[in-house]
């Protein structure tokens, strides 16, 4: 046996590590079974994957319907290929353009395709720094919002749409971007007054954030679409649109300012000392010294308070305007595809969830390149 | 000095702009501000009362259902969630690849998709996918049965004797506190440790459940019969609490996961080896050294998550759960057209729920600080 040959001592060859110990089965050895409470622990996790993924996958592709004309069509078709029914995706594919542009005019719907290219558009300066004329980007992202609200809404040349034909998922990203635009310049105002020195101003600030913060965001939308027109000089009327965006913007820069105060909180006093020290005003040492550190700290909280935002646009179908889901729960009342809510459901939830991970990754992505120290 | 007297006029001036806009307002219409309303009779019914109440009460009783009702998913959400946001916190940090990997799908998909979403899937599963009664799914051998009109469970029966069997209760947590300091004194004095766990457990469930035998076993069960078309007796949880209560509590869970892993990892390595090297067991480590460490980083963010799940709950009217959004400031609004009225309430009760927890958390805060010299 050659294995049995001896060494002098010092001369023994390198022997490989144990197969137990690297490749895939070291991998397997030391995550999934190293122990018996863990090897218990992936069995059930099997157990459970296999119990629950089956069945989805049958349900979203292998047993659904692509193509048909009614829900019954649906179900005839499965039936023809012997299969269960499973999910009904051809009433998504009927009802897309409801889905998309809500009651928008059809041959005004270019419109709604331009605006959001030139968001995407406006996004890009903004969210990356590393592309050419950035500069010059940045000033188009700054009027295109005005343009943006020109080609929706109308007028000046174009057809004018009244705002109640919004809908669908261009109506949440209405909501939702007209939110996060608002939201910053007041959440970061709001965060100042309630860390300035001046009582009165600090305790308006103080009143403002913890009333908002402390009642849902359904009853101010139901104060925006009962109350608000007491409060107006008689005669008034206020378009419902225009109540939820100022009601939803006024709500996130409320969590928005308590998200900054944290990172102003964090910041050391000897910054605020030292930019007295040189001689800067206060606004020059918070828009030079604070607000620049302040800001980078609070950045995860800020995304996490748009990605809130951003979901809790859906709450707008309880005062009956028609985002995606309120869409989808409007086209069921037709009798030819009643009962498929759950699709409904499953396609608006794969819309928020793409929006907001994609979200959450930016955020991720800013952190880590803001991240000056060690 | 200037900025802040023009702050306190340009605030003055708007608020009496909107209030005199208000009155005049309300007398074009001839509607008063007053609360009187209240004490008429409400003329609907509510499905789901926890205090008596039908369609003759007033609608000041309407707003108290209401209340309780959001009180109760409010409660049973923040129990379900701690108890499976910890879970899943802790199996987030397991180095079991799999269920770390599952773990972390399920908190993703789950955070990132909107809580009413949630809410209508889950009444949607419950409505839509549940048997009728008639085919109920039974589950724990007839303890529970599963239809798309809610479940039905047996309801207990409480005898007068049972007093006794609650008495015992209060008297063991009673007990328990006393014990606890009292073990803490002893084992600053001594050294000596009692095993406060098994004592307690003892005085709080075992003399209870001896207090109910020696009063005659003062307990019997109301089960749950099918009769006609629906089942009669028993307890029911409607499928709208049902739906509610899961969709709450599965979404804020995994946003307690993440804070609970937050809150472990922000403790570092060397306390657990500190604790190590003096000697102590893995298990008392945990207990006296990590925990509550990590229990001063979880607990503000966790009580935030609480008063989500309390204002989350008014998302209610949208599956017809009858809270105090849809009570008071839903029906009663409607009826009686007394918007500034009832938004008022609804508005009073979830600013006084949010200050009392908020003021809760200062205090704990104050209580778990650490002092520095």
């Amino acid at each position: 046996m050659s294995s049995e040959k001896s060494y002098n001592v010092g001369e023994h060859p390198d022997l490989p590590p144990p197969a137990t110990e690297v490749g895939f089965i070291g991998w397997v050895n030391h995550n999934l079974l190293s122990s018996w409470p863990n090897r218990i622990i992936t069995l059930l996790t099997v157990y459970f994957l296999y119990l629950i993924i089956p069945p989805l996958l049958n349900w979203i592709f292998l047993d659904a319907v692509f193509v048909a004309d009614s829900r019954d069509d649906c179900r005839a078709i499965a039936n023809a290929a012997g299969e269960e029914l499973g999910a009904c995706w051809a009433f998504i594919g009927k009802r897309f353009q409801l889905f998309v542009y809500g009651f928008y005019p059809v041959e005004e719907r270019w419109r709604v395709n331009l605006s959001f290219i030139m968001m995407m558009a406006a996004l890009i300066p903004v969210l990356f720094d590393n592309v050419p004329n950035r500069k010059l980007g940045l000033w188009y992202s700054l009027i295109a919002p005005v343009i943006i609200c020109w080609l929706l809404i109308g007028g000046l040349g174009l057809t004018p749409v009244p705002t109640d034909k919004f809908g669908g998922l261009m109506l949440t990203m209405v909501i939702g971007v007209t939110g996060i635009i608002g939201s910053l310049p007041i959440g970061i105002a709001l965060a100042l007054g309630r860390q300035s020195d001046m009582p009165a101003l600090r305790m308006v600030c103080v009143g403002f954030i913890e009333f908002i913060r402390g009642v849902p965001l359904i009853t101010l939308l139901f104060v925006a679409s009962t109350m608000l027109n007491y409060f107006l000089p008689p005669g008034t009327t206020f378009d419902l649109l225009l109540r939820v965006l100022i009601m939803v913007t006024l709500f996130s820069s409320a969590y928005i300012a308590e998200v900054i105060r944290g990172g102003l909180q964090a910041i050391p006093k000897g910054q605020i000392e030292a930019a007295d020290s040189m001689g800067l005003k206060y606004w020059q040492s918070m828009r030079l010294i604070i607000l620049p550190q302040a800001l980078k700290i609070s950045i995860p909280g800020i995304v996490n308070t748009f990605i809130g935002l951003y979901k809790d646009t859906t709450l707008v179908i309880i005062i009956g305007l028609f985002d995606p889901l309120g869409m989808g729960r409007a086209s069921l009342a037709d009798t030819k595809w009643q009962g498929l809510s759950t699709e409904i459901y499953v396609f608006v939830a794969i819309f928020f969830f793409v929006s907001c991970f994609s979200m959450a990754r930016y955020s991720l992505y800013l952190e880590k390149k803001l991240h000056t120290g060690h | 000095m200037t900025i802040q007297v023009i702050t306190m006029a340009l605030l003055l001036a708007f608020f009496f702009f909107i209030i005199s806009n208000a009155i005049t307002n309300l007398e074009t219409i001839g509607k008063g501000y007053s609360f009187s309303f209240l004490w008429d009779a409400s003329n609907y019914d509510i499905n789901q009362t926890l205090i008596e109440y039908d369609s003759r009460s007033p609608h000041w009783r309407a707003a108290l259902v209401g209340i309780i009702n959001t009180l109760l998913v409010a409660v049973a959400g923040i129990i379900l969630a701690t108890i499976v946001g910890f879970l899943l916190g802790v199996l987030r940090l397991s180095s079991n690849w799999l269920i770390n990997r599952v773990v972390y799908v399920y908190i993703e998909y789950v955070r990132n998709v909107p809580v009413l979403l949630h809410i209508l899937l889950v009444h949607g599963i419950v409505v839509n996918t549940l048997p009728v009664p008639k085919y109920a799914m039974m589950a724990f051998d007839g303890a529970l049965f599963l239809t798309n009109r809610g479940f039905y469970t047996p309801k207990p029966l409480f005898e007068p004797a049972m007093w006794a069997v609650f008495i015992a209760f209060i008297i063991g947590i009673g007990f328990t506190i006393w014990f606890k300091g009292y073990a803490r004194k002893v084992q600053d004095e001594t050294g000596k440790i009692y095993p406060i766990l098994w004592i307690s457990l003892a005085a709080i469930f075992l003399f209870p459940f001896i207090v109910y035998f020696i009063a005659g076993a003062p307990l019997t069960w109301e089960y749950p019969e099918l009769k006609g078309f629906n089942f009669k007796g028993g307890l029911v949880l409607r499928p709208e609490f049902v739906a509610l209560w899961l969709a709450l509590s599965l979404y804020t869970a995994a946003f307690i996961a993440e804070i609970v892993r937050a809150g472990i990892q922000a403790i570092s390595h060397g306390q657990t080896e500190a604790a190590y090297a003096l000697g102590i067991k893995p298990g008392r480590t945990m207990q006296l050294v990590i925990i509550p460490q990590a229990l001063r980083v979880i607990i503000p963010p966790l009580s935030s998550q609480y008063l989500n799940i309390t204002k989350n709950s008014s998302l209610a009217i949208a599956i017809g759960y009858m809270d105090i959004v849809a009570t008071i400031g839903g029906i009663s609004l409607n009826q009686t057209g007394r918007e500034m009225e009832c938004m008022t309430i609804v508005l009073g009760i979830y600013l006084s729920f949010s200050l009392m927890i908020s003021a809760f958390m200062n205090w704990y805060n104050k209580r778990m600080k650490l002092v520095e010299r």
